[in-house]
């Protein structure tokens, strides 16, 4: 329980190494709506990075500036030291793969891929070599002379991916990579494009509106609202330290809990909080002042049931009015004596015919001073 | 299709009322070309003979080799200019005058044919007295005034065939490397070549049939099929415009059946 707020930040962001990406101060208006709002963010080499935001967010527009389909109002964009911000699509070291895969339907797989590479200075056994490696690569050999027509969504998929990155670039953008595809063949190919993007060292540049995508794929995420970033950080940090409601909100579930700060310390607060009825000790970060609103965030998994209250901090009593039981999991509603709903989460360790805890019970809820956050917006 | 023959005799015999009432002068106008007889309404037994009188008939036969070398060329005409305005419209929404474009296009199509080949006439007219340029009427000028009007139904139809193109897939083309005129060559316009084929047929058989702009714009020397026939027909109708419209309505329907061909194994190809 040491520190866990000092959570590295993972090799990539060595200072003295120049980002592969920078974006500067980019803002994009269409008309009077600002899809981005002056961004700026930097991505390095190797990394796995993800745009997360609901739709609107300005996620896929910040994608297209990227590959050049967009040219941004203002601000700059960097690529591997080079400006690239005016920099036309096919002049850039950058490819993509986009949503709706757009292969091209005329074309059989084995020419799809081979298209980039037609401006390549290749003969044409190395261009036919490389073709056979990105197939194999996807493991789509046995589909060289299909027409697009003929396959199936996830092949679809492998074949984008191929052609995207047949061409050898810096970065790889993705467009909702996986979106068009099921369930079960999403998660699976989640993990592929890891392995792949390890394999290859390349840059990939993922644009999702799924979080858990996200969680799972990304060295770091950014979250995007309403065109802006809201929070840029690896999927651990975003999750367990959110650094806005909104973050807090988007990524997984949580209980908030509004209040003010009774006394502070360097790294300890006390919020009083009607909603709970009592004080929360929180561990924090930030600069706070005495009798600043602000807002107590903690994760349902992260509460735990106890024996009836000794009435300290972080504690509260409420009845249950609802189960839902999820197999590995059951998540319990709770109504707080303010009327406050909040919930929390149990593993279900043993196989019961019936759950220790039922509707109408009292319990009483406790949670660590580090595993809840406060927010101040 | 048993479902539909069992469940209604009514609409059954609709059916074959509008079929009978489509393609039954045409069968008629088959028979009759294969007619003995002199005389276009009597029947007097089974010959061939216009056939073999029509291979004989000198300005006829110029005729029809006119016309379908105008109607070549102006299909091909046609289509060209019309993938150029039907590219401007769909391709370059915002640039200036893009409204005013979308309408001029259009306009041939709902102008009287009779106003558009006045007022090509008068143009025509004019040009030559300016500059000296066309040098009277005639193949050029009907080439010309065709393409003016057929240009505006490629348009249309190259038109809605770009609207539902995803364009994310020119955008990839471009993304892998490709200039823009490498991405038109090789992405766009085979993605496009179910219209244009459909617009280079439409273009071809509105010059076949077109007698109205063609009699204004032509001169001496230049008589197109149709104004042939019109002219012969006031003389009364000869068996042998039955034995060459059988030929023409052979050709067409090969022609249209091609074409569909091609285009419905295209059609399958893309889903």
């Amino acid at each position: 329980m040491s520190q866990p707020r000092t959570l590295s930040n993972q090799s990539w962001s060595a200072p003295e190494e120049e980002p592969i990406v920078q974006i500067r101060n980019v803002t994009k208006r269409f008309g009077d709506v600002y899809a981005v709002d002056d961004i700026s963010l930097d991505i390095h080499r190797g990394e796995f990075f993800s745009l997360l935001g609901a739709s609107g967010c300005g996620k896929t527009t910040l994608l297209r500036m990227l590959a050049g389909f967009e040219t941004p109002t203002a601000g700059r964009i960097i690529i591997d030291g080079q400006d690239m911000t005016s920099v036309p699509p096919y002049n850039r070291p950058v490819n993509m793969m986009f949503q709706s895969y757009a292969l091209f339907p005329h074309m059989t797989v084995a020419q799809n891929i081979a298209y980039g590479l037609k401006n390549e200075p290749l003969n044409r056994a190395e261009r036919r070599e490389r073709v056979t490696s990105m197939m194999s690569l996807v493991q789509i050999q046995k589909l060289a002379d299909r027409k697009p027509h003929q396959l199936s969504g996830g092949q679809r998929q492998r074949v984008a991916l191929a052609r995207a990155l047949a061409k050898q670039p810096k970065i790889l953008l993705l467009d909702e990579p996986l979106g068009a595809l099921d369930k079960k063949l999403r998660e699976q190919t989640q993990f592929e494009l890891v392995n792949i993007q390890e394999r290859l060292g390349i840059t990939f540049i993922v644009v999702t509106h799924d979080q858990e995508e996200a969680m799972t794929m990304s060295s770091r995420i950014a979250l995007l609202h309403d065109g802006r970033a809201e929070q840029v950080d690896s999927p651990r940090r975003m999750y367990e330290f959110p650094s806005t409601l909104y973050a807090a909100n988007f990524i997984g579930s949580v209980n908030l809990f509004s209040g003010h700060v009774i006394s502070h310390e360097k790294d300890m607060a006390l919020i009083g909080s009607e909603e709970t009825g009592g004080e929360l000790l929180v561990h924090h970060s930030q600069p706070l002042a005495q009798g600043m609103p602000v807002t107590v965030a903690i994760r349902p998994e992260k509460i735990r049931v106890t024996d009836t209250g000794s009435g300290g901090a972080n504690q509260v009593t409420g009845e249950i009015k609802e189960i839902a039981y999820l197999g590995d999991v059951s998540i319990y509603h709770v109504d707080l004596p303010s009327g406050k709903r909040m919930q929390f989460t149990q593993s279900n360790v043993l196989a019961l015919a019936e759950q220790p805890l039922t509707w109408g019970q009292e319990v009483s809820l406790t949670w660590n001073t580090h595993s809840c956050g406060v927010l101040t917006q | 299709m048993r479902q539909f023959f069992t469940r209604s005799p009514l609409l059954v015999m609709m059916l074959l009322a509008g079929y009978a009432f489509l393609y039954l002068p045409i069968v008629s106008l088959i028979v009759y070309s294969f007619n003995e007889s002199r005389l276009v309404t009597v029947w007097g037994g089974f010959s061939t003979k216009w056939y073999g009188e029509l291979m004989s008939n000198g300005p006829l036969l110029d005729a029809a080799a006119l016309s379908l070398k105008i109607a070549a060329l102006n299909a091909t005409l046609a289509v060209v200019l019309g993938t150029l305005a039907a590219l401007a419209l769909v391709r370059f929404r915002k640039a200036r005058g893009h409204k005013s474009l979308g309408v001029m296009v259009a306009a041939p199509l709902v102008m009287p044919e009779i106003i558009i080949g006045l007022s090509l006439l008068l143009l025509f007219v004019a040009l030559e007295n300016l500059t000296g340029w066309p040098e009277g009427r005639g193949q050029t000028t009907i080439l010309i005034a065709h393409a003016t009007f057929s240009m505006a139904y490629v348009t249309v139809i190259v038109q809605s065939r770009l609207a539902h193109m995803d364009t994310s897939i020119e955008e990839a083309a471009m993304d892998l490397g490709a200039r823009p005129l490498r991405v038109f060559f090789t992405v766009t316009l085979p993605m496009i070549a179910p219209a244009l084929m459909a617009g280079w047929l439409l273009a071809f058989t509105l010059s076949m049939d077109d007698l109205v702009i063609a009699s204004f714009v032509s001169g001496p020397g230049a008589t197109t099929l149709p104004m042939v026939v019109y002219s012969s027909v006031r003389l009364g109708v000869s068996p042998q415009i039955n034995a060459l419209a059988t030929i023409f309505i052979a050709v067409v329907s090969l022609a249209v059946l091609i074409a569909s061909v091609i285009l419905y194994r295209q059609e399958k190809a893309r889903q």
